[in-house]
Order: C-alpha cells, then sequence, then structure tokens
C-alpha cells in the first residue's frame, strides 16, 4: 500500500520537488548575495564607528523578491492543500476509481491512513522546507527589523508553516470527501484556509499566553505624543517598539491605571487647549507657531508627572513557544480534519 | 474428441442438446468405447455457459449408462449405439442422396424437404403404434 | 456451505430516495448469480453494499459469512468487477498488474499476466471475459455474480437469477427451479381469486374472451380449462419487470383519491 501510494503521489510529488528546488536555487544565490550586502556593511560601519542599523542597505536589496518572498511562503500552505489535498479523495470519487481502490485486500482504514500519512507528511516537509530557505534569506534583514513576532510576518517564520501546511492539506482531502468534487474542494479549501489563518491570527494566538505589561514613562519632550480632536481631549501616548517583541497596545493611564478623562487633561493644561485650538503636530513643525510648541511641551511635562505608558506585549523571547503553539494548534485540527474524513468515508462507504 | 456446439434458438436447453450431440455422435459412430469427452471445464468454457449445465449432461449420460467418470481423470465413453446398424447407413445415405436430388428436382426447398420428412417419421411412427 | 451472500431487510437510501429496500436474499455458493433489471434499478446498489462501497441504511447483510469490506481477509475473498472498469488514468497496464500485486497479498501474477495476454488489449472482449469467469468457478470453485440489464447475457452462464426492479427484490432462485415453477396459463376469461391456493399469481392480462395468467407453483395444474406453457427465462424475467412497474403505479393513483 505504501509503494501504492508513492506511486500515485509521483506526479504531484516530483512537480511539488522541482518547485521546491527551483525555489532553493533562487534563494541560494540570491540569499548569498544578501549575506555579503549585509557584511559588508557591517564591516563599513564598524570600521567608521557608526552602526545605525536603519541605513544598512540590505532593507532595500533585491526589492521586489524581498516583497514576494513572505507572499510565496504565506500562500505555500495554500497551493498544497489545493494541489496535494483537494484532489486526494475527490479524484478517487469523481473518475470512480474508488470501486477499484477501495475494493482490494486494503481496509478503507489503512488506505486512508497511508495516503494521508505520506501526501501529509510530504506536505509537511515541504511548508517547512519552503518556510526555513526564506527564514535564511530574510534573517539579515529581520535582524534590522526586528519584527518577526508581528502579526502577520509570524506566519513565515519558524515552525508554525508546517502546521499550516498539514493543516491545509487536510483541509483539502476533507473538502474533497465532502464535496466528491475537486474543483469545487479546491475553492472550499482556499477560503477555509485563508478563514483558519485570520481567525487564528486574531482571535486564538494572542491567547496563547497573557500579555506582559511594562509601563513607560511619557518621552520628556513630548515626541510621539498627540492628542486627539480637541472636543474629545484624549491623549494618545507614543508608539513603543519592544524589539523581537509583539505589541498589542499602548496606552496613557494615570496611577490607578485608568485613562485620563477629557475633564483631566483640560484641568492639567487649560494654557494649551484654550489657546491652541488647532493641536500642533508634534514635534514642532516649521508651520506650527513657536507659542505653541512651547505650550505643547509644558502640557506633555505636566501631565508626566501623573500619567505614563502601559505597553501589553509578548516578549520576543516567547516566539518560539508561540511558534510551536500556533503549530500544534493546526496539526491538531489537520489530525480532526483527518478523523471527520475516515469517519465520512466510513459513513457514505465502507 | 468431440466439439460441442449450441443452438440459442432452438429453444432446447442447452444440457439437453450436449446429451442430444453426445448420442447423436454415438449413433454415427463418431464416438467410440473408450474416447474421452472434453472435461467440464473445457466444454463449459468453449461453450460459455455454466458448468453445472454440463456436468448436469454428463449425469444424464451417466445414467444413461453411455459414460462413466473415472475420477481424477475425465469422462469416457463406456458404450456404443451405432451396433450393428451402422454397416447399413452407406447404402441408406446413397438413396437418400438421390431423394434428394429428386426432391430438389421436383422444386422443393430445404424448409420443404425438412417439413416432409418429419411429417412422413411422425405419420410412420403413428403407424407403428397402431 | 455458506451463502455468498445473505441480506435480511437489507435497504439503502441516497437522501429520501431508497436505491435499494427490504432485500432479503440467501444466494447458495458456488453459483454463477446473474443479477438482472433495468438500469438504476438497484442492482449496482446491491452489489456496493456487498463489496462494502456501501453502508446499509437498514437491515443487513453478509457477504461469505462476513460483513463486506472490514477486513483485509473479508476483502481478499471478494473480488469487485466495477460496471465501467475502471482504470487508473497514466498507469499503464504493467502499473496496474503492479497495483495489484502491491494491494493484495495473494495476488497471482502469472494468472493475471496470463488473462491479459488471452485478453489482448479489447477490454470488451466480452465473450472471452466470461470463458475466464467460467475457468475460475471451475477451478477454485468460486462463487460469481454477474449484473446486467440484458437477461440474454446471463442466461448462459448463469444458473441462479436475481431480478431488482424499481429498488426491490422481486424474484430470486435457481434458474431451473424458476423454469420449472412458472407456467403461463391461456384460457377463458376467468376472474381474479379463482385460482387455487398452492398457485401464486405473477401476473393476468384479459381481454373480452381470454385470460393469460403467469402463476408460480410446484404442483401440477390441474384444471382443464387452462392451456399451459413452459416460460423461457426472458419471458420470466420480462414478466416481472411488467408486473413491478404496475404495482409501482397503484399506490400513486390510491394517494391522489
Amino acid at each position: 500500500m505504501i509503494r501504492l501510494a508513492l506511486r500515485e503521489f509521483r506526479t504531484e510529488g516530483i512537480i511539488g520537488l522541482g518547485l521546491l528546488i527551483a525555489l532553493g536555487i533562487m534563494l541560494l544565490v540570491t540569499g548569498v548575495h544578501v549575506v555579503n550586502v549585509n557584511d559588508a556593511f557591517h564591516t563599513a560601519c564598524r570600521a567608521a564607528r557608526n552602526c545605525s542599523s536603519t541605513s544598512n542597505p540590505v532593507l532595500t536589496v533585491d526589492g521586489p523578491l524581498q516583497h514576494a518572498l513572505p507572499l510565496i511562503a504565506m500562500i505555500t500552505p495554500a497551493l498544497i492543500g489545493l494541489f496535494f489535498g483537494a484532489p486526494l479523495i475527490a479524484h478517487e470519487i469523481e473518475t470512480g476509481i474508488f470501486r477499484l481502490s477501495w475494493t482490494q485486500s486494503v481496509t478503507l482504514r489503512r488506505w486512508l491512513v497511508v495516503k494521508l500519512g505520506i501526501v501529509g507528511l510530504a506536505s509537511m516537509v515541504i511548508g517547512g522546507l519552503v518556510t526555513w530557505m526564506v527564514d535564511w534569506w530574510m534573517s539579515p534583514i529581520d535582524a534590522v527589523n526586528m519584527n518577526r513576532f508581528g502579526l502577520s510576518s509570524f506566519g513565515y517564520h519558524g515552525v508554525a508553516p508546517i502546521g499550516y501546511a498539514a493543516f491545509a492539506f487536510a483541509l483539502g482531502a476533507t473538502a474533497g470527501t465532502l464535496f466528491r468534487r475537486t474543483v469545487p474542494a479546491m475553492g472550499a479549501t482556499l477560503a477555509g484556509f485563508v478563514g483558519a489563518r485570520l481567525a487564528v491570527m486574531y482571535w486564538v494566538r494572542p491567547n496563547f499566553a497573557s500579555p506582559a505589561h511594562e509601563s513607560v514613562p511619557l518621552p520628556i519632550n513630548g515626541g510621539g505624543v498627540s492628542f486627539s480632536p480637541v472636543a474629545a481631549a484624549a491623549f494618545n501616548p507614543p508608539s513603543v517598539s519592544v524589539p523581537n517583541g509583539w505589541v498589542y497596545s499602548t496606552e496613557a493611564v494615570n496611577r490607578a491605571g485608568h485613562a485620563p478623562t477629557a475633564h483631566y487633561l483640560l484641568n492639567v493644561c487649560p494654557a494649551f487647549f484654550n489657546q491652541a485650538p488647532q493641536a500642533p503636530p508634534p514635534g514642532g513643525k516649521k508651520t506650527a507657531p513657536a507659542s505653541a510648541v512651547t505650550l505643547f511641551n509644558n502640557c506633555v511635562d505636566k501631565l508626566s508627572k501623573t500619567i505614563h505608558t502601559l505597553v501589553a506585549y509578548q516578549p520576543g523571547s516567547r516566539f518560539w513557544p508561540f511558534q510551536w503553539a500556533e503549530m500544534g494548534v493546526f496539526l491538531a485540527a489537520a489530525i480532526a480534519l483527518c478523523g471527520l474524513t475516515y469517519w465520512w468515508l466510513r459513513r457514505q462507504y465502507a | 474428441m468431440i466439439e460441442f456446439h449450441l443452438d440459442g434458438r432452438s429453444g432446447v436447453p442447452p444440457y439437453q442438446q450436449v446429451v442430444q450431440q453426445v448420442r447423436h455422435a454415438l449413433r454415427l459412430g463418431l464416438l467410440a468405447v473408450g474416447d474421452q469427452l472434453p472435461t467440464v471445464k473445457e466444454a463449459a468454457t468453449s461453450l460459455t455457459i455454466n458448468p453445472n449445465t454440463v456436468s448436469k449432461a454428463y449425469k444424464e449420460l451417466e445414467l444413461l449408462g453411455l459414460v462413466a467418470a473415472r475420477p481424477g481423470i475425465g469422462i469416457f465413453v463406456t458404450t456404443t449405439l451405432s451396433d450393428d446398424s451402422l454397416a447399413a447407413h452407406g447404402p441408406l445415405r446413397q438413396s437418400l442422396q438421390r431423394w434428394l436430388a429428386q426432391a430438389r428436382r421436383a422444386g422443393l426447398d430445404d424448409e420443404s424437404i425438412d417439413a416432409l420428412y418429419k411429417e412422413c417419421l411422425r405419420s410412420s411412427a403413428a403407424e407403428d403404434v397402431a | 456451505m455458506t451463502a455468498i451472500i445473505e441480506a435480511d431487510g437489507l435497504g439503502t437510501r441516497y437522501g429520501r430516495k431508497w436505491a435499494l429496500s427490504e432485500c432479503t436474499l440467501a444466494i447458495p455458493a458456488g453459483k454463477v448469480v446473474g443479477l438482472v433489471g433495468p438500469n438504476g434499478a438497484g442492482k449496482t446498489t446491491l452489489l456496493h453494499l456487498s463489496v462494502g462501497l456501501l453502508q446499509p441504511s437498514a437491515g443487513s447483510i453478509s457477504v461469505l459469512g462476513g460483513r463486506p469490506g472490514t477486513t483485509p481477509t473479508q476483502l481478499g475473498r471478494v473480488g469487485f468487477v466495477a460496471q465501467d472498469t475502471p482504470t487508473r488514468a497514466g498507469f499503464s497496464v504493467a502499473d496496474h498488474l503492479r497495483f495489484g500485486r502491491w494491494m493484495n497479498p495473494n495476488f497471482d501474477v502469472k494468472l493475471a499476466e496470463e488473462r491479459i495476454e488471452s485478453l489482448g488489449l479489447d477490454p470488451l472482449a466480452r465473450r472471452e471475459f466470461l470463458q475466464g469467469v467460467i475457468a475460475v468457478v471451475v477451478d477454485s470453485g468460486t462463487s460469481v455474480i454477474l449484473s446486467s440489464h440484458l437477461v440474454a447475457d446471463l442466461e448462459r452462464v448463469c444458473d441462479y437469477l436475481v431480478v431488482v426492479v424499481d429498488s426491490r427484490v422481486q424474484v430470486a432462485g435457481e434458474i431451473d427451479e424458476l423454469l420449472a415453477s412458472h407456467h403461463r396459463l391461456t384460457g377463458p376469461r376467468h376472474d381474479r381469486g379463482a385460482l387455487p391456493r398452492d398457485q401464486e399469481l405473477i401476473d393476468e392480462r384479459h381481454t373480452d374472451r381470454q385470460s393469460t395468467l403467469v402463476v408460480r407453483t410446484n404442483e401440477a395444474i390441474l384444471d382443464p380449462a387452462w392451456t399451459i406453457e413452459q416460460l423461457n427465462l426472458e419471458d420470466l424475467v420480462l414478466t416481472y419487470m411488467t408486473r413491478a412497474g404496475t404495482q409501482d403505479r397503484r399506490p400513486k393513483l390510491e394517494a391522489r383519491s
């Protein structure tokens, strides 16, 4: 049965492997260039004793490819679901070949376990390798941006994509079983996969661990602070970035932990709010009158005595636990889908 | 060895056709004592009929005492139906052929000849009984 | 001897429509069975149920004493050639032979190769196919079920008949027994219900003066008013098919009134 499963997977497997190798060669050639650019920059900046990472030229190297790679990594699992998963059972049913396959001396359960096992494993290997290659190519850039824990970039790093690939594959197989035709199954797989990824991203992943909190004093000169329309008089603290971490929210709170009320803000800075109906842009642009800038800075100074910024975030050290958890969630869903497929086939057939 | 054939339109059940063909062959001397009949498998596959049908025919032939099964070897003819009359076949055949030529000259076709022959056979059989 | 197929109240449905219902059968082993009925009557459904490609919605079925499709042993004892003999696109003949070997521990490669050689590349060599079936029946005592909508296809090869019409088994039995027990009676117009108890009325047709009945009985028919004829297999099947058709219409008329 294993030999048969391999033989039946031959065409798809060869195409998949071919694409993987092509991508690998392309990434190896261009990736070496990225590494060289990065190394050259670091050698040069160390000599100049000025290593401001934002001026690192790796951020712009191979522009189109750099933008395409996350996309490639993210659609790989979807393609696996469409082309490995959806036809796996739908093709058997729509061509009637199942009447040959399922009447040999191999039970339906064994047939399904072997087929799902082999193609599923291939899916996970391909999903994992594509991510690993993209991860490697992007690593000098990630070292500058320090945002791999970010909402969307999380999905093309680490081990979570192995879970995505397994899930997309299982989803395709299940959809093929339910729809009994390859093309509708492909449509359902794509919709289901995108939906599941977004749902986990927004509603599940944030709950893997409760966020850490940190209080940050307001900046001395008011940098990054802004006020919402004066009538509402809300106070927006500057955004805080946590290197390699994932920031959920930044809020301005008083000592009791509540957001300052509009009334309170007016009380602290009557001069600023009364004399400057149009809040000046922060940081004092040239167009803002000098007096307004002074008023603004005074106001922030006064507020910083009672108000600070509270950051809710996942520290960078939790990146890997989150990766494993996300992979676990998708793997569990994949296994559940395989079970559903078996149950459905068993109910419908033997 | 004898080869069977089936007439699908005759209305005679296949097993009876097999029995008749064996009897026929015995009568015409085409099968002699000690000759082997086709195995059930050979007969059934060549005729594309159910093997049980062949077995049934062979059983009937066995009951009639015409053949005997030697287990593991095959089915063999044990008796003959031709007896002494076989010697008379030659002259009878010649006179029949003469008669047939006569009938054709008189304008009878095969169907009419067949009908006439059967009618005569029936009426002479009836006379014998009477 | 175990029955090759034993069904009890067997039924299956797709949604609300029953593809086969109230099927009770006991087909003895060693038979070549003809499964006959119009297209869509439920023949394929019955076959799929017996190889485990379908699950019963009602009743039960056992094949050679086991539940269809459940174990490798059970699967290994039952072979199935689907209607359109599906083959895998992109698989050569050699690939299919390999498929057979990989999927069946007791696959007879030699036999399979011989078969392919004798068939040549014409998959529609029906006569050669049937000859192969007969050879297997004689050599190994395998029981065979052949399904067709034409009784003429199967008449010579089969010794057991199952007629399925409108998702129901209409008649099943040894062909010899069926032929011996069914009679066509022709005589002066005869009213219903006047038949002796041992005669089951299968079909009746009436004109002003004449009645033609088909009855099933194992006893002699003594009424001198009847001219008695034997049915051939084709007549017999046709009788059951038309009967199923008229029975089907009756309840519909009742439902409307």
